[in-house]
């Protein structure tokens, strides 16, 4: 095989690979996609036609209206919980993280750092039992404040330990010349190293709302209507549901999937950083 | 530090401190102190008996339990060992020069960004026995004759579990290797190339150790959250068909929460938070030697 040849074999195989790779992961989307927008006889009938004749866009209606029990309403108002417990516990978490980092990260303190990063990857099912009772004690059961309470419990570690990384980046000798101009610690912390630090505290922030909006575990248990009922918990409901519309549930998992992965696309730079907890400087 | 800052450094800590304690320490040691007793979640105030380690006991000689750490270990090994496969040679895929990369880069995105419980729901769709898209496919294909129950088999299903759990996950993988691949300078390959190292040699060689430690990492966490493995087995099987995929998380859930025993459930759960914890320290222990090393 002549140099020529061989270079052209080796492309046609990379090409190859390379849209391997593209259908594996666009097919089944793309088939959630498709099924969303079919009517239930396309979908039921053997053998398969991939091709809807028709789109039906009935389904994304009826879930983004407010009819009274009907599939919208629980819909929505899994909607709302989901962005009350992902913002209510991104802000309680922030406040919480941006000191505890920033104190880390000119303090010191190391081992305590890590303990506390640890304590972000404890299984839930160990957590759970007693959670049950604290929220049960406060009242806050099949709320979406308890459930934002109980998500910083996950974010508030997290925050801190990716905050802390991109505050070490953060040049002491600023501070220093603030600390001359006799700008106390907190002082400091807002006005010079917070703006800094500022693509870091949209990655911390974005990352936070993606845990919360994932979140089932503890939605699962420590919901039990749509007072407080999030998306996962909703759509795994539509999924366990006797007579069901597949088509609804897949446009029901569109929706909740368009907002992740639409921030992801805008942010993937930021994304990667927080993907294994700050081990890789993205 | 001078004496004067320590009280800000603490103070500033607080908050941070008062989250772990409180919402992770406090229940933590009550999830221990149950699993000593006979507690049961009931509306009747009973008071629970302390029973030693009789939970411990019964649930390292309980099929239910062993089946269920089989089940764990099984989807632990296999998932995570497919998703370092596939995410290191996805990797090296995309670390080549081809028309389009930075788009294809960009798809990862979607698989990663797909919340859980939406694959979940997506996949049990793909194999659903009666008008499932896999079988339609495989029909059409001719690769099987007569549709099949992927996820009713308790044979398959928890690999048909694994292979939607590997789709979602391994583009993380994927991501770290290629940002550490971006540090391995191109100089260094195209010497040894010239100094006749084939492709292998040079992955052996120069590439695996570039990334080796993130690698690592990435595979560590990657196994602390396959231990914890729970909503993509509620939402596909819910432990079943014949309990095949019923993991340690979906048995505490099951005799917490529907048998109502906290003791035993406690005791369960204690012994996956052993796992994790030697796991976690792994997993610190390899963090701070990368921190340092960079």
């Amino acid at each position: 095989m002549s140099p020529k040849t061989l270079r052209g074999v080796q492309t046609s195989l990379l090409y190859l690979s390379v849209l391997v790779l593209v259908v594996s992961i666009l097919a089944p989307v793309v088939w959630l996609l498709i099924s969303s927008v079919s009517s239930t006889n396309a979908l039921t009938t053997v053998p398969l036609r991939w091709i809807p004749d028709a789109l039906d866009f009935s389904r994304y209606k009826a879930l983004l209206s407010q009819e009274p029990s009907g599939f919208g309403e629980t819909f929505l108002y899994a909607l709302r919980n989901s962005l009350g417990a992902a913002f209510g516990a991104t802000t309680i978490s922030l406040l919480v993280a941006i000191p505890a980092a920033y104190s880390f990260s000119r303090f010191g303190r190391i081992g305590l750092l890590y303990g506390v990063l640890a304590t972000y990857m404890i299984p839930p099912v160990a957590l759970i039992l007693p959670l049950y009772g604290i929220l049960a004690a406060l009242g806050l059961l099949n709320t979406v404040w308890g459930l934002a309470l109980v998500y910083c419990t996950i974010l508030s570690p997290f925050v801190t330990w990716l905050l802390k990384t991109n505050f070490d980046a953060v040049p002491v000798e600023l501070e220093e010349a603030a600390a001359i101009d006799g700008l106390g610690r907190w002082a400091t912390l807002l006005r010079i190293t917070l703006p800094l630090a500022l693509p870091a505290l949209s990655t911390a922030t974005i990352w936070a709302i993606l845990l919360s909006w994932d979140e089932f575990f503890y939605a699962l248990l420590f919901t039990a209507n749509q007072n407080a009922k999030t998306l996962p918990v909703t759509i795994a409901d539509f999924a366990a549901g006797r007579a069901v519309d597949y088509g609804l549930i897949c446009a029901a998992g569109v929706l909740a999937a368009f907002p992740p992965i639409l921030i992801g696309f805008l942010l993937q730079r930021g994304l990667l950083s927080g993907l294994t907890a700050g081990s890789v400087k993205g | 530090m001078t004496r004067r800052q320590q009280p800000t450094a603490w103070l500033m800590l607080a908050p941070v401190l008062i989250v772990v304690l409180g919402a992770i320490g406090y229940p933590l040691l009550r999830t221990l102190y149950l699993s000593f007793t006979d507690s049961r979640l009931t509306g009747l105030s009973q008071v629970p008996k302390w029973v030693g380690l009789g939970n411990y006991q019964h649930a390292l000689s309980s099929p239910d339990f062993q089946a269920a750490a089989w089940h764990t270990a099984y989807f632990v090994l296999v998932s995570v060992g497919l998703e370092l496969i596939l995410g290191v040679l996805v990797a090296l895929l995309l670390n080549q020069k081809f028309v389009g990369r930075a788009l294809v880069r960009l798809l990862l995105i979607v698989p990663l960004a797909l919340p859980t419980i939406v694959n979940a729901m997506m996949w049990r769709w793909i194999y659903n026995p009666e008008f499932g898209a896999f079988n339609a496919l495989l029909t059409q294909l001719h690769l099987i004759g007569d549709y099949r129950s992927w996820l009713g088999e308790p044979g398959l299903a928890m690999n048909m579990v694994i292979v939607a759990d590997v789709w979602k996950n391994y583009p993380i993988i994927t991501l770290v290797v290629l940002a550490a691949l971006q540090f391995i300078p191109k100089e260094l390959l195209e010497a040894a190339a010239i100094d006749g190292a084939g492709a292998w040699t040079r992955f052996w060689r120069i590439t695996w150790p570039g990334i080796l430690a993130a690698l690592s990492v990435a595979m560590v966490l990657r196994t602390i959250e396959a231990v914890k493995v729970f909503d993509i087995i509620y939402v596909m099987t819910r432990g079943g068909p014949a309990d095949s995929t019923k993991t340690l998380s979906f048995l505490v859930y099951q005799e917490g929460f529907s048998f109502l025993r906290l003791g035993s459930a406690a005791a369960y759960a204690y012994l996956v938070v052993l796992v994790s914890v030697l796991l976690i320290g792994l997993y610190i222990v390899l963090l701070r030697r990368q921190e340092r090393a960079t």
